[in-house]
């Protein structure tokens, strides 16, 4: 009886409640249409309602090699910053599940710090610690900036994670002969690849739009929001909007993909359970 | 089960990093605060109490921060009673579009915030979206100048960027409430109403101090925004210390803001970690 009063009343959403959250959907993806469409427009970015739909800044934007170089920046960057942000990111996870040392707290507030602080604070005590060690500033620093930052990502997925796997695996791997060594490239990695694939998605993804770390670590050559920003400041073209909306699409077929996948190995896993 | 030199090797790396790369700059951002600039332009290292003094005594500095914290409350409000609504819909009212719906909160994030917050303007502007839309249905007669370049642009982007950031630990906590609860609580004979109010929303706390916390961080140290829409009337805390850092080459003084910043930030967050603690026993 219960079961039916609750698929009765939860089960259909109230209208209001509806009616609001398609608000909210409105206002969310309100300046993404207009990204798009004005992508389009004859006239710049002002004005409204956009005139004399036209494909130039499309043409524009793929002969203007000042983008493309940031947009190679930006993926270097972005690869880098994973491998970091998974080669530290891993093993502390590994650490928060399974070590204990003196002030295991404090560093594991440490390690996630940055993903609630402000990326401004991030970036200037970067700022400082390079100057005082005489590094100089290129994208080097940007990564090493955004990989220190994005730790916090590998080790909060790789820790939950963990905490769904049976840890008899690796005890079986240990007791059938295989050194540490072995049971974390057969066992433990392979165990965790759906946390480890998500995070480094998350990390390229946040990497490629960080802006201000970045805006604090870079050197002569500019990351792609890094050239978007100047440009803003001098006034922008739809050039802008044209490559904004190229990411977007890009990142969406991503997402669809991501998910297609994820859905498929779920449906894998639970096949074997049952 | 793990050998001594298994757990040596898992987490010596990740702690050296730490270490040089976090708790050292922060160390270093503290003693910063303490040092000057000589007329030469070169940093002092001697210990001064003259950047904090002068924090104190300049209002320009406190008028400031409180603007901050007043942009980041209203940013933060507002997340949560667009963040929630939808969190609540989601988790238990959409039955088989649940993944999609879902996936819509979280696309936004995929387009560059400096571009979302560059749309804002295209929106917000004299000869913008709205502005020709209210004097079109004759709402407005002339366009509206207080929509850019003023606290109102910058609070409705930084709120429309961090409304997901809010939703997302809501949604967490949502879906986390035993669903068996809300029917003890239905045959019980408590209205929808009722069971919200007496058993989601308390439950569903910790996961609303997150996004709140997450949403007002973000946004008081923000300094883009401000200073693509804010105009004078908007500039926030970290566009100072931007500024003091850039052209005017005041490093220490900058040093001190942020690290003002810093303890702010972690006094919010220590204070947040101890409401949740108590929120989720109880």
């Amino acid at each position: 009886m219960g079961l039916l009063v609750n698929a009765i009343t939860y089960n259909r959403a109230p209208k209001l409640l509806a009616a609001y959250a398609a608000l909210v959907f409105a206002f969310l993806y309100l300046p993404i249409v207009v990204l798009i469409v004005y992508s389009f427009n004859g006239h710049g970015v002002g004005g409204f309602p956009p005139r004399d739909l036209t494909l130039d800044w499309y043409r524009q934007l793929f002969t203007d090699d000042a983008i493309w170089a940031s947009v190679v920046n930006s993926l270097v960057v972005a690869i880098a910053s994973v491998c970091i942000a998974l080669a530290l990111g891993i093993p502390a996870g590994l650490a928060l599940d399974r070590a204990n040392f003196p002030g295991k707290g404090i560093f594991r507030r440490l390690v996630l710090l940055p993903l609630v602080l402000p990326g401004i604070i991030t970036g200037l005590s970067l700022l400082l610690l390079f100057r005082e060690a005489d590094v100089r500033l290129s994208l080097v620093t940007v990564i090493l900036g955004h990989g220190t930052a994005l730790i916090s990502i590998a080790t909060t997925e790789v820790f939950a994670g963990l905490q769904k796997l049976d840890r008899a695996h690796e005890e079986a791997s240990l007791d059938l002969g295989a050194t540490y060594w072995q049971t974390f490239w057969r066992v433990t990695l392979p165990n965790l690849k759906l946390s480890i694939i998500g995070a480094a998605l998350l990390i390229f993804t946040l990497s490629m739009d960080e802006i201000a770390v970045s805006f604090f670590l870079i050197g002569r050559d500019n990351t792609l929001p890094l050239e978007i920003w100047g440009r803003l400041r001098r006034g922008i073209t739809p050039e802008i909007n044209a490559i904004s909306t190229l990411i977007f699409v890009f990142s969406l077929l991503a997402i669809i993909v991501w998910y297609r996948l994820r859905m498929r190995a779920e449906a894998v896993d639970n096949e074997l359970l049952v | 089960m793990f050998s001594r030199a298994y757990k040596l090797a898992i987490s010596l790396p990740p702690l050296a990093w730490v270490a040089i790369f976090l708790l050292v700059p922060y160390g270093l951002m503290f003693a910063y605060s303490f040092w000057s600039v000589s007329s030469a332009q070169n940093i002092v290292h001697s210990l001064s109490f003259a950047n904090y003094a002068e924090l104190l005594s300049h209002r320009v500095y406190r008028q400031t921060l409180l603007r901050s914290a007043w942009i980041a409350a209203r940013v933060t409000v507002l997340s949560l009673l667009l963040g929630y609504p939808l969190a609540y819909l989601l988790s238990f009212h959409a039955v088989r579009k649940k993944n999609v719906l879902y996936q819509l909160v979280i696309i936004p994030l995929w387009v560059s915030y400096l571009v979302r917050a560059y749309a804002w303007k295209t929106i917000l502007g004299t000869d913008g979206v709205l502005n020709t839309v209210l004097q079109f249905a004759h709402v407005a007669s002339h366009p509206l100048g207080f929509l850019l370049y003023s606290p109102f642009a910058v609070v409705l982007t930084l709120t429309h960027i961090y409304t997901p950031f809010a939703f997302l630990p809501i949604y967490a906590s949502l879906e986390h409430i035993s669903r068996s609860l809300i029917e003890a609580s239905n045959d019980l004979g408590a209205s929808r109403v009722q069971t919200f109010r007496r058993v989601i929303l308390p439950l569903s706390l910790p996961g609303v101090l997150a996004g709140a916390t997450f949403a007002f961080v973000l946004s008081f140290g923000d300094f883009l925004a401000p200073l693509l829409l804010g105009g004078p009337s908007g500039i926030m805390i970290s566009n100072i210390v931007v500024n003091l850092f850039g052209a005017s080459y005041r490093w220490p003084l900058g040093a001190a803001i942020s690290f003002c910043m810093l303890s702010l930030v972690l006094l919010l967050l220590w204070i947040s970690g101890r409401l949740e603690k108590r929120w989720a026993y109880s």
